[in-house]
């Protein structure tokens, strides 16, 4: 090594310093979603050597059944939930970065969550809305509010909103963590010199803090929208997408459908879909934020 | 007059946040230390008689395999991460300091890799892990879990830019080669950024229970995430012990999340605030 030149070192340390990474890339991303894209026109049932060829059924079927697309509409739930948790989440990092005392250790608490073992998370949850042994309920009594006791993993019109405020509890703070960074990058002076020109705190953040992060905010929106179209860990553990698929997420049905119904061709073209909408979305944030720029 | 009723107005906001937070697992702390028949009589909200009845932890630690649970997961962590940080820091040579035609299009790929839905494309990265003879096996979620992603690949390149290249310039006039610059100046001036994605990903492997669940069903090879879930899929009648199982696997990372939360708060914060 010591006797080649730069120029061939050069080539060395790219090819061996690429190779394995992009290998491991190629491997366990491009080419199972290449193969998904592949089994998604495809009638396989997971174990049988042939792969029946069947056009755009799958989609046809996920378009038309009902069953399948309504699924969505748990999603939207956590969506939802995902914009209310960046809105409390900015709040908190514009509370957190004023003077204030102890402000250290209300961001350790509130960040908290997001380093807990999501399964355990999940459990522990499973204990705070458990309608007999539960701790929400119990609260809800010793406060007088007896009438607003429910089942809230057991009814069907509440449980995604159960769901989706766990989501909330967890990463609310990793977001006001990176959404306080961010307010910090902005310079002081700017904020005397507003309050010398006589702006008030609302117009100071109209004016100064909101146009410094929307990149930021953006950047958060973007994993919230993917965050909310890909849950799939909570339901999976706490409800199993009961009762009665009330709590399915697209993801959970995909692979139940895949594992419990063997339909592994409709369970492909429904990851399909999902990746198409994740890049819709996405591509549809970026034309705004380069539209907001100019 | 009115600042201060703006402190109090933000404190008390800052309060009710606190505590929505610690509810739920003081309610879990509370429980995990009542027997059985204590339980059944008491409210979710008294104090346990004793904190020192730790009757229910040792119940965990039998009947649910724990320690094995631990060793598996700490196995998995210690050798994803140490493959995962050469890895990242291999990249972010290559990209950060030679210019070649294929650098954006490899981070391009990275990009793009991050939007793949991961659980959903798990039926043909099943198959592969199969073939390989990983299945059932500690070594397949440490092969899933190595391979580095964008997220830390932006951390090492936005440090890598703050490194002189002057340093790299003066040891080739000294003769080193490539690989010893990498190893002897670049790879321990990355530290800071080694410690953050250190702990990012064991975050996030921690965390992680569909791949174990998937690639891992063998009971020997259950990890933290997997075996709580067996745990409590058989206790589930009984929440003062499965509160105690959820003690033992919260309070590890929140001690050691106490003691390291100056390098998780500014790491975040470079690495995603640009």
């Amino acid at each position: 090594m010591f006797a080649m030149s730069y120029k061939v070192q050069r080539y060395v340390i790219l090819f061996s310093f690429l190779t394995v990474p992009l290998l491991l890339l190629a491997v366990f991303s491009f080419y199972p979603a290449i193969y998904l894209a592949w089994l998604s026109f495809t009638s396989w049932d997971g174990y049988s050597p042939e792969k029946a060829w069947v056009g755009f059924n799958n989609y046809k079927e996920i378009f038309t059944n009902a069953d399948i697309f309504s699924v969505f509409s748990h999603n939207v739930v956590y969506f939802m939930g995902g914009i209310v948790q960046n809105i409390l989440a900015l709040f908190f990092a514009v509370l957190l970065n004023s003077r204030l005392r102890g402000r250290n250790t209300f961001r350790v608490l509130l960040f908290l969550p997001y380093i807990l073992n999501s399964v355990a998370i999940a459990y522990m949850f499973t204990y705070v809305y458990d309608a007999q042994n539960g701790s929400l309920n119990a609260l809800l009594t010793s406060i007088g509010l007896e009438s607003w006791i429910k089942s809230w993993l057991g009814d069907a019109g509440i449980v995604n909103y159960s769901l989706a405020f766990i989501s909330m509890w967890k990463f609310m703070g990793f977001n006001m963590v990176i959404y306080l960074g961010a307010l910090q990058s902005i310079p002081g002076d700017l904020y005397e010199a507003a309050k010398i020109d006589g702006a008030g705190p609302f117009k100071s953040f109209l004016y100064i803090t909101w146009p410094s992060i929307i990149k930021i905010v953006e950047l958060s929106m973007l994993l919230t929208v993917s965050g909310a179209l890909e849950v799939f860990d909570l339901p999976f553990v706490m409800t199993k997408g009961g009762p009665a698929g009330a709590s399915q997420t697209f993801v959970t049905k995909s692979v139940e459908t895949a594992f419990n119904f063997s339909n592994y061709g409709l369970a492909s073209a429904m990851g399909m879909v999902l990746l198409c909408i994740v890049v819709l979305v996405i591509f549809v944030q970026r034309k705004l934020i380069l539209r907001g720029e100019e | 007059m009115s600042r201060t009723i703006a402190n109090v107005l933000k404190y008390a906001v800052l309060l009710v946040a606190v505590f929505v937070i610690l509810f739920p697992p003081y309610v879990v702390i509370l429980n995990a230390f009542k027997g059985n028949e204590e339980y059944a009589k008491s409210s979710v909200f008294d104090f346990p008689k004793s904190f020192a009845y730790l009757e229910n932890f040792s119940t965990v630690f039998h009947r649910g395999d724990m320690l094995q649970a631990f060793s598996n997961t700490g196995v998995i962590l210690v050798l994803s991460v140490l493959g995962n940080v050469l890895m990242g820091t291999m990249v972010a040579f290559a990209l950060g300091r030679f210019n070649f035609k294929l650098k954006s299009w490899i981070l391009g790929a990275y990009v793009a890799a991050t939007l793949i839905p991961s659980v959903t494309t798990q039926v043909a990265t099943f198959g592969i892990i199969k073939e390989l003879g990983l299945f059932n096996s500690l070594y397949g979620p440490v092969l899933l879990y190595l391979g580095t992603d964008v997220v830390q690949i932006y951390l090492y390149l936005q440090f890598i830019r703050h490194i002189p290249y002057d340093l790299d310039e003066n040891a080739m006039i000294e003769g080193a080669s490539l690989f010893r610059i990498y190893r002897s100046i670049i790879f321990p001036l990355l530290a800071p950024a080694t410690a953050t994605a250190i702990i990012l990903k064991s975050i996030s492997i921690y965390n992680d229970m569909y791949i174990p669940y998937l690639y891992m069903p063998s009971q020997k090879l259950r990890v933290v995430s997997t075996g709580l879930m067996n745990f409590v899929g058989v206790n589930s009648a009984q929440w003062n012990v499965v509160c105690a199982a959820l003690l033992i696997i919260l309070i590890p990372t929140t001690i050691l999340y106490l003691i390291m939360q100056r390098f998780i708060f500014s790491g975040i914060v470079s690495g995603s605030v640009k």
